[in-house]
């Protein structure tokens, strides 16, 4: 019992610089839906619902253009199936023994950053810690939603500028220390971080959706490190 | 526009829903391959590396804002500092620095 306690505090704890990201972005969002004429209470109904942001930037144009529902469900498998693999790897981080009904739960909150934070966890990940997670991540974007839909201008510029770049520090401190052990990892970083560049100059390439390139990156980079470096039993949480 | 908001909005909870909740659901057993379980291993490393960059740089008010959040950032968490600390810090550096280039 205490246990879940502590693994929840823990997750509140790294929780903070999500909900402090999300603060920001959804306060974009929130001006972003106003102006294309969603009403305050239908902008947060989405924020509440979804928990994506570039699926619910998305939605906005197609709801804009009064495009058929079938156009929106396929916008937002292509742009969220990104979540699928995070998912699949999750379900290997979970307890077996763990009640089921736990899966449900956390499925809500499979973002990219609740999930990088799980992920890079050392260990079993407890249900509790992700709902710690959760429980900041989730009122920091449907409050700035409503931030931004009701005033725009209450946050100064250069503040939401500077929170802009939390989710970012964020997932430098995930990615950065158990890449420092290993030098496969690192390379995988700097190789990950190369194509993305890439992909986002090169003609053609830079067309594609930020969705879909991560999509396209993983599965060839985390395919091609797979390959040519299987991970053994003791070489997992970073340390290979 | 012509179809009601909130239907769309159920659309797109569902089918972002069904995205995250299905493999959770789906895969209860540990898997065995090694193949399969280093391609999972390595794909939160590649997702979020291809997430933090170049997009850092794009998004404060200035490139050089995002690219000194973003050395910050790595210096820091390289030390091993907090998410916490990494990510404030971050943010702080954001701020200090585009109020000097206002100044200038």
């Amino acid at each position: 019992m205490d246990d879940k306690i502590q693994q929840f505090r823990y997750g509140l704890k790294d929780g903070v610089p999500i909900g402090l990201g999300y603060l920001a972005v959804s306060f974009t969002f929130g001006i972003m839906a106003k102006k294309a004429g969603i009403s305050t209470l239908a902008a947060v109904v989405m924020s509440l619902t979804n928990l994506t942001s570039a699926g619910q930037f998305a939605a906005l144009g197609v709801i804009q253009s009064g495009a058929p529902f079938v156009e929106m469900a396929a916008v937002q498998f292509i742009i969220n199936l990104r979540y699928c693999l995070m998912s699949c790897s999750l379900s290997q981080k979970l307890d077996r023994a763990m009640p089921f009904f736990h899966r449900f739960l956390i499925s809500y909150g499979v973002t990219d950053e609740v999930f990088g934070v799980s992920a890079c966890r050392e260990g079993v990940l407890s249900p509790f810690y992700a709902y710690g997670l959760i429980c900041v991540a989730v009122p920091g974007w449907t409050l700035g939603t409503l931030l931004g839909a009701v005033s725009g201008d209450l946050l100064p510029a250069r503040l939401l500028s500077a929170l802009g770049v939390a989710l970012y520090g964020m997932f430098l401190a995930i990615v950065i220390p158990p890449a420092r052990g290993s030098r496969i990892l690192a390379g995988v970083v700097a190789v990950s971080m190369a194509a993305s560049f890439l992909f986002s100059i090169a003609p053609v390439l830079s067309g594609i959706s930020s969705g879909f390139k991560v999509i396209l990156l993983t599965v060839l980079i985390a395919g091609a490190a797979a390959f040519f470096f299987p991970v053994g039993e003791e070489q997992k949480g970073g340390k290979g | 526009m012509g179809r009601p908001v909130y239907l769309y909005i159920l659309v797109m909870a569902g089918v972002t829903y069904l995205i995250r909740m299905l493999p959770l659901t789906l895969i209860k057993k540990e898997i065995r391959n090694t193949y399969v379980k280093s391609f999972l291993y390595y794909v939160p490393y590649v997702t979020l590396s291809v997430m933090i960059f170049p997009a850092i740089l794009m998004a404060t008010d200035s490139v050089w804002s995002g690219a000194a959040a973003l050395a910050a950032a790595a210096f820091l968490a390289y030390r091993g500092k907090s998410l916490f600390q990494v990510s404030t810090a971050a943010c702080a550096v954001v701020f200090i620095l585009e109020w000097v280039l206002d100044l200038i």
